[in-house]
């Protein structure tokens, strides 16, 4: 008879490896197999948090190793908590998180209502909206700084040509009331197609038996969109929010690009004053404080809201 | 079998260690220089060809943009990495670069050699060689002379009906500004005029807000009219001085300038931003570093005869004084390959190269290159460029320098582009960022 493969691996096994694997229990050896991927995690995301925590609390400055580091207990937590400057990077952050995340809602969800009714051409126009999202942000900001630019951008042309304008008579990024509009717009323009496709998930996901009961029922198209329409979808819209609201929280680098977070420090998000802290000034200690307390504010939000989304989904 | 497997062995044995070995003599023969990309850079690279040839080293340069340079170059410092054996840094990194050991001190290569600081341009060794400032500590050798100046269209000022519209208007001739005030006129003059069916502006000045740009411009101006960064009696003492009235007045000029005169989303502008604008027939006036004047002068659309250059016009009192720019070459600490690297820079000294130097657009800042009587008169910007060296000051070198940058570019940025508060706000909020910059250094 002809010995299987697995035979002859355990026949060619060592004796005191075979002893000792057969002690093995299932427990254990599931522990083996997640192991690797424990420590992984514990190297590039465990250790690097509390290692952050612990900084938070000195004056350690990463540009001068000679320097001694000293325990400064809650300063750079009482000094963030305390600084003008930062309350008003906060400020900037709320205006482009509400507003990117409202626009985003509301287009992204019309657009999916349209995309989801059978028409000629659907699947080309999904492709089409989708295309602003498979973009990379930093090109995204190079090529908005030129859409915007008041001499020959075609933005400022197109709202001089509707409106009759002079289209170099203002600048999105430059004057202080409208930057801040500026990258609401851009991340919109981006972002809507991703908060499209979930909600066209979403939609899709209502079986067609219920609209054909509320047919039966006599309930008008409006009283189903209310009725059905928004109370299905909402899980899935409310998952779209909690995406785009914890990758906006730390939105980096399409604003660094279309603004760098001026004029002035108007379109300073926490994420760029994050950055000038920990590495154009060196305060390691202090942006480490920083980077905790926005680490709760995510955290802390987003566990309050995935809880909020929970219930939603039990309804 | 065996012997087999043992020939194997044997050949992949030498294999490994020919390529190990392979791999360290082309490693002892490589050098890095780092620095920033732009057009000198590219001069560099053909200059060292003659080092490559004679030395048998082979150069690769590694070279950053300018607005993420001092990040990613600090950040290689900072770090103790080994990518770069020469670095090119700015002259604002030697305090910091010389108290964190991340530059090797060169007295000792420089006595050995025989190269003195003196036959340099003294700017340029106060700037970018020494560590405490004024005193005989070397953490580099002068590389790359610079200076802000401007350039302007010698053609649009030599037309007869502007220059009458000008005198009519101004009651003086349209020519080289003597004072920033005249500099306004004629940017004012120019703003949206239509020349040959185009409509040009004034002036292009910096206001980059991300890395140093709108300092570099608020400063080349403060100067002049009677800003100083400290007590001169009492070090660290900025009350008074940082925002003194004059200080005050230059920084109001400076937006007075920004708004009258420069094109239509200029918000955001530093080096090559200014460049783009002047080339391309937008402006009258360019504000920028003496660097971009050998392109400017080969340009096809505003080169030759169609520009002039001068160096700051001087402020009220009548003081003119420019922003320094430029650079020091050092050799980095944590470099493996030290030797070889002074021996690049015992080469880059030799008065022949820093001849050739200057020949191939870089700005030599060896005494015997620039006092040659043949030099003012070699380019059309070279007067420019001694004129202006001889007016420099410069920001902060100190370790702390990023974080006194960064507060002076939120402050200036926040003033003269966004239009928020008044210019003794900008100023005295500057003498609280600095005040705690310094007093978290232990200066008070």
């Amino acid at each position: 008879m002809l010995k299987s493969s697995v035979d002859r691996v355990a026949e060619a096994t060592p004796h005191a490896i075979a002893g000792r694997m057969r002690g093995l229990s299932d427990r254990t050896l599931a522990w083996l197999f997640v192991a690797p991927s424990i420590v992984l995690l514990l190297a590039v995301n465990i250790f690097p948090l509390i290692w952050t925590i612990r900084l938070s609390f000195t004056n350690f400055r990463v540009n001068r190793p000679n320097a001694a580091v000293e325990f400064v207990g809650l300063k750079n937590y009482l000094n963030i908590l305390s600084d003008r400057d930062i309350w008003l990077t906060m400020q900037a952050t709320a205006h482009f998180l509400i507003w990117t995340i409202v626009l985003q809602v509301l287009i992204g969800f019309a657009l999916a209502y349209l995309i989801n009714k059978k028409f000629r051409g659907n699947d080309l126009w999904t492709t089409i909206i989708v295309l602003p999202m498979m973009l990379s942000p930093a090109v995204v900001g190079n090529f908005w700084t030129f859409l915007y630019q008041p001499q020959i951008g075609l933005f400022n042309y197109a709202v001089g040509f509707l409106t009759g304008a002079d289209p170099s008579s203002f600048s999105m990024i430059g004057d202080v009331a409208l930057a801040p509009w500026a990258i609401v717009i851009v991340d919109t323009w981006m972002w809507t197609p991703f908060v499209m496709l979930i909600c066209l998930a979403g939609l899709r996901s209502i079986p067609p038996s219920i609209y054909e009961a509320a047919e039966c029922d006599r309930a008008s198209r409006w009283r189903q969109f209310w009725t059905i329409t928004i109370p299905l979808v909402l899980p899935f819209l409310m998952l779209a929010v909690l995406f785009r609201g914890i990758e906006n929280f730390k939105m980096f680098d399409l604003v660094v690009q279309l603004t760098g977070g001026g004029p002035g420090s108007i379109t300073e998000l926490t994420s760029i004053n994050l950055k000038r802290e920990a590495f154009e000034k060196w305060r390691t200690g202090y942006a480490s404080a920083y980077a905790v307390i926005l680490f709760v504010t995510v955290f802390g939000l987003a566990s309050i809201y995935v809880k909020a989304l929970n219930k939603v989904k039990q309804r | 079998m065996k012997f087999r497997h043992a020939r194997f062995f044997a050949a992949f044995g030498a294999l490994l260690a020919a390529g190990a070995a392979g791999t360290g003599q082309a490693s002892a023969k490589e050098l890095t220089l780092c620095w920033a990309a732009w057009d000198p850079a590219n001069a560099l690279v053909e200059l060292s060809k003659d080092f490559e040839a004679k030395s048998g080293i082979k150069m690769k340069f590694e070279f950053v943009p300018w607005p993420n340079f001092a990040d990613r170059m600090l950040n290689e410092l900072n770090s103790g990495g080994k990518l770069c054996d020469l670095m090119i840094g700015d002259s604002q990194w030697i305090g910091g670069a010389a108290e964190n050991g991340q530059y090797v001190k060169l007295n000792d290569f420089f006595d050995k050699e025989g190269i003195k600081m003196s036959d340099f341009i003294p700017a340029t060794v106060v700037g970018y060689a020494e560590w405490p400032k004024n005193s005989p500590n070397y953490w580099a050798m002068p590389a790359f002379g610079d200076v802000v100046g401007w350039s302007y269209r010698k053609d649009w000022f030599s037309r007869p009906e502007l220059q009458a519209e000008f005198k009519e208007k101004y009651g003086r001739e349209l020519t080289v500004p003597k004072t920033f005030g005249e500099l306004k006129d004629i940017a004012q003059f120019f703003q949206k005029r239509e020349i040959d069916g185009k409509t040009v502006y004034g002036a292009a000045i910096y206001t980059e807000r991300g890395s140093e740009g709108i300092t570099m411009g608020v400063m080349d101006v403060l100067y002049s009219f009677g800003f100083k960064y400290e007590n001169p009696d009492k070090p660290y003492e900025l009350e008074g001085y940082v925002n003194s009235a004059e200080a005050v007045k230059g920084l109001e000029f400076y937006k007075e300038l920004y708004d009258c005169c420069t094109p239509p989303g200029h918000s955001d502008a530093y080096m090559s931003e200014d460049i783009d604008a002047y080339k391309s027939g937008q402006v009258a006036l360019h504000m920028n570093f003496a660097f971009t004047w050998p392109g400017i002068n080969a340009d096809a659309n505003v080169g030759g005869d169609k520009s002039g250059y001068f160096p700051n016009p001087a402020g009220p009192e009548g003081a003119a004084y420019a922003q320094l720019g430029g650079q020091g070459i050092s050799v980095v600490s944590s470099s493996e390959k030290q030797e070889d690297a002074l021996a690049y820079i015992k080469w880059f000294a030799q008065p022949e190269i820093q001849q050739k130097w200057w020949q191939m657009g870089g700005y030599s800042a060896l005494l015997k290159v620039v006092e040659d009587p043949g030099f003012a008169t070699s380019q059309p910007y070279a007067q420019t460029f001694l004129d202006s060296m001889a007016i420099v000051q410069d920001f902060w070198a100190e370790p702390s320098y990023a974080s006194l940058l960064q507060a002076a570019q939120k402050r200036f940025h926040d003033y003269v582009v966004a239009g928020q508060g008044t210019a003794e706000d900008a100023l005295d909020g500057l003498v609280k960022d600095w005040t705690q910059v310094f007093d978290d250094e232990g200066k008070y």
